[in-house]
């Protein structure tokens, strides 16, 4: 007689009673085949915006920052939104590979490697801006500390404009590191089996020779966990070196104390619902269903209703702190630039709460969360309500501060901003065309090193353990590492 | 160059695996690894590996990022150049912790990885003899030294009788080259017996 329990709320992280070889061939086989129409439609349509992002960027380096309508009082608009918008989106990667991996939550193996390719990709769009926002971007290396010929002059260490430098500098290297290290013994599992000589060699070069010995694996087990220990506080701190940006000026609505937990939850909800955004298409059009189950998607919402739930609280803090402090640049900031829907950005305000704050709600229903189509749907709508919160942060506080006879024109961009950005998702979506079709999207090794305990071929596999006589169980199974 | 001779065993169940690798290790033969396409659990213990010492060699190299940051900064805006920044201190260590946390992060991160690559041999270009293909599929592929004492058939028995799906003999170059892998793989690589 067994005492047996059976978790509801466990399910199978691979579905289909995989063997090795059969998760080795879902996930491969997509690189070795030739594109889709959908592909090839997808690329040019990225290329097309890339192709317009540079022609923007062009304008705005040889005629001036003008070009973006940017003027007094308004200096930063869509560009630094757009900046920690594709900076928040990032930190979800890093998140799902780093946290997920101390807290030694398995169902991170389905989704972690694509998740760590949008970070790196949005990081990479994400410093675009604070470059091309220089004016003079041919200086740019100015904000390095190098002994120069110029007194030497040195970089002003105090500023959060230059901890921005040295965060996201470090944050693109990191990721970098990590996701890489990581592909690896995929770049070998796909060299491997290799059918013509340029394959084998371009992913023999990609694969640094990996040969899948114990004492490289071990090695390999203890870079990760350093790396995801090290990426931890380093997305913490990224995002809250970003939100200093802000926090460390004197203007009201973003002289404040709760920007760094406020913009860090921020970042992780929307890059969560990016990463929702790409993975229903990604596992749909490859056919990996079974490996970025409906249990992924389940759990990634439930991520995105408590993180949007947190930015809702700080908006009502921040609101409520703007009546309470009885300051009257902080109660205008707050209840009439931003809350009153009437004034000149109230729309962009309301907009935001809508998106972020009242929708994501939806997701406390199990059978909403479980929805492919809502959390589609749901995924953009956060996206986009995410854009709007740094949009409502940066130019309210910016167009009415302090004294009224500063005050500015209504500010909106120009097709030159609009361009800019549109640009960043070229690049973005190249890129990821371009990873979804020659890189395994799923971490292969690490689904297999979860294929055995949690997929579905565990249960069975535990019944002929179960079958066993008791004093066969003791002696097999008791552990004597 | 070093060519020697090893005996190849393929296995593709963990619970066949570790039993034999006891066997063949209180047989007396020397394995020179177990090549298997995800870190199995347990196996570096199996096989009396000594843990990896990369995350003291990763402390170190964080360590060097802080006082790196912390010499660097302090002499530029106390010694170098000190500037009156809205009437702050010239030694303003909080406001250059995020900076020095970075540095810290960057240099033991690009350290490690670097260290990782530098231990195991891999680099961009680099080529080794791989034993199986299906090293990297779906096989746990065990690979033991012939010294002129080992009977290779023998071994191969013993392998085949603990349950290896598949044994190999094969002649091939220890270290690593540079090089393309289908030509020079003709050259350094041959299969002795089936």
């Amino acid at each position: 007689m067994h005492l047996k329990y059976e978790s509801q709320l466990r399910e199978p992280l691979v579905y289909g009673n995989k063997t090795y070889a059969q998760v080795t061939e879902d996930i491969v086989r997509p690189i070795e085949a030739k594109p889709s129409r959908l592909w090839y439609i997808g690329f040019y349509i990225a290329v097309a915006l890339l192709s317009f992002g540079a022609y923007s960027v062009y304008r705005e380096v040889t005629y001036g920052i003008g070009q973006w309508n940017l003027n007094k009082t308004i200096g930063w608009g869509w560009d630094i939104t757009n900046f920690v918008w594709w900076v928040g989106i990032g930190h979800a990667g890093t998140l799902i590979s780093a946290v997920l991996l101390l807290f030694r939550q398995g169902w991170r193996t389905g989704v972690n490697r694509a998740a760590e390719a949008m970070t790196i990709f949005a990081v990479m769009c994400a410093g675009q801006f604070p470059i091309f926002h220089m004016g003079r971007v041919w200086l740019a290396f100015f904000v390095m500390p190098y002994p120069n010929s110029r007194g030497p002059l040195w970089v002003n260490f105090n500023s959060p404009l230059l901890w921005d430098v040295f965060a996201i500098s470090t944050y693109f290297t990191v990721s970098l590191l990590f996701w890489y290290s990581g592909l690896l013994p995929d770049f070998a599992t796909v060299r491997d089996r290799a059918k013509t000589a340029l394959r084998k060699k371009l992913y023999g070069i990609a694969s640094f020779g990996w040969s899948g010995s114990t004492k490289h694996w071990q090695r390999h087990e203890s870079l990760s966990l350093i790396l995801a220990g090290l990426s931890t506080p380093l997305v913490l701190s990224v995002h809250t070196i970003v939100s200093f940006d802000f926090a460390t000026s004197v203007i009201p609505g973003w002289h404040t104390t709760i920007f760094p937990p406020y913009f860090v939850a921020g970042a992780i909800f929307s890059g969560f619902a990016m990463v929702q955004t790409l993975l229903l298409i990604v596992r749909k059009v490859f056919g990996l269903t079974d490996y970025i189950t409906i249990g992924h998607i389940d759990l990634m919402n439930k991520v995105i209703v408590l993180t949007g739930s947190i930015v809702g609280i700080a908006y009502l803090t921040e609101l409520f702190m703007g009546w309470y402090s009885q300051n009257k640049y902080e109660g205008y900031t707050f209840w009439y630039s931003r809350a009153y829907l009437f004034s000149p950005y109230g729309w962009s305000y309301w907009g935001m709460m809508a998106c972020n704050v009242i929708s994501p709600q939806i997701f406390w229903s199990r059978k909403m969360r479980r929805n492919v189509f809502v959390t589609f749907f749901m995924s953009i709508i956060v996206n986009i309500g995410m854009w709007f919160e740094r949009f409502v942060i940066i130019v309210t506080s910016l167009y009415r501060d302090y004294l009224p006879s500063s005050w500015s024109v209504y500010y909106s961009p120009s097709i030159w901003e609009i361009g800019f950005y549109l640009g960043t998702f070229g690049l973005f979506f190249t890129c990821f065309f371009l990873f979804a079709k020659y890189f395994p999207v799923i971490a292969v090794a690490e689904i297999k090193y979860v294929l055995k305990r949690s997929g579905e071929s565990y249960k069975p596999a535990f019944e002929e353990i179960e079958a066993q006589p008791f004093e066969a169980f003791v002696h097999e199974h008791a552990h004597t590492h | 160059m070093a060519q020697k001779k090893f005996v190849v065993g393929c296995f593709d169940e963990e619970k066949v695996l570790f039993p034999a690798v006891k066997q063949v290790r209180t047989a007396g033969y020397k394995i020179k690894d177990v090549y298997t396409p995800f870190p199995v659990h347990g196996l570096d213990h199996a096989l009396g590996m000594r843990e990896t010492s990369l995350h003291t060699a990763g402390f170190i190299y964080g360590i060097t990022g802080t006082t790196t940051a912390i010499s660097c900064i302090t002499w530029i805006f106390t010694k170098d150049w000190p500037l009156n920044i809205g009437g702050k201190p010239h030694f303003a260590l909080p406001a250059w912790i995020p900076i020095i946390f970075e540095l810290t992060v960057l240099f033991a991160a690009v350290g490690m990885v670097m260290t990782f690559m530098w231990l195991c041999q891999m680099a961009p270009g680099v080529k080794k003899h791989h034993f199986h293909k299906r090293a990297t599929d779906d096989l746990f592929v065990m690979v033991i030294e012939c010294t002129e004492k080992t009977n290779a058939d023998d071994l191969k028995a013993l392998l085949a009788s603990i349950g290896a799906v598949e044994t190999d003999i094969q002649v091939a170059e220890e270290d690593w080259w540079f090089g393309t892998y289908d030509k020079e793989n003709e050259i350094l690589y041959k299969q002795v017996s089936h």
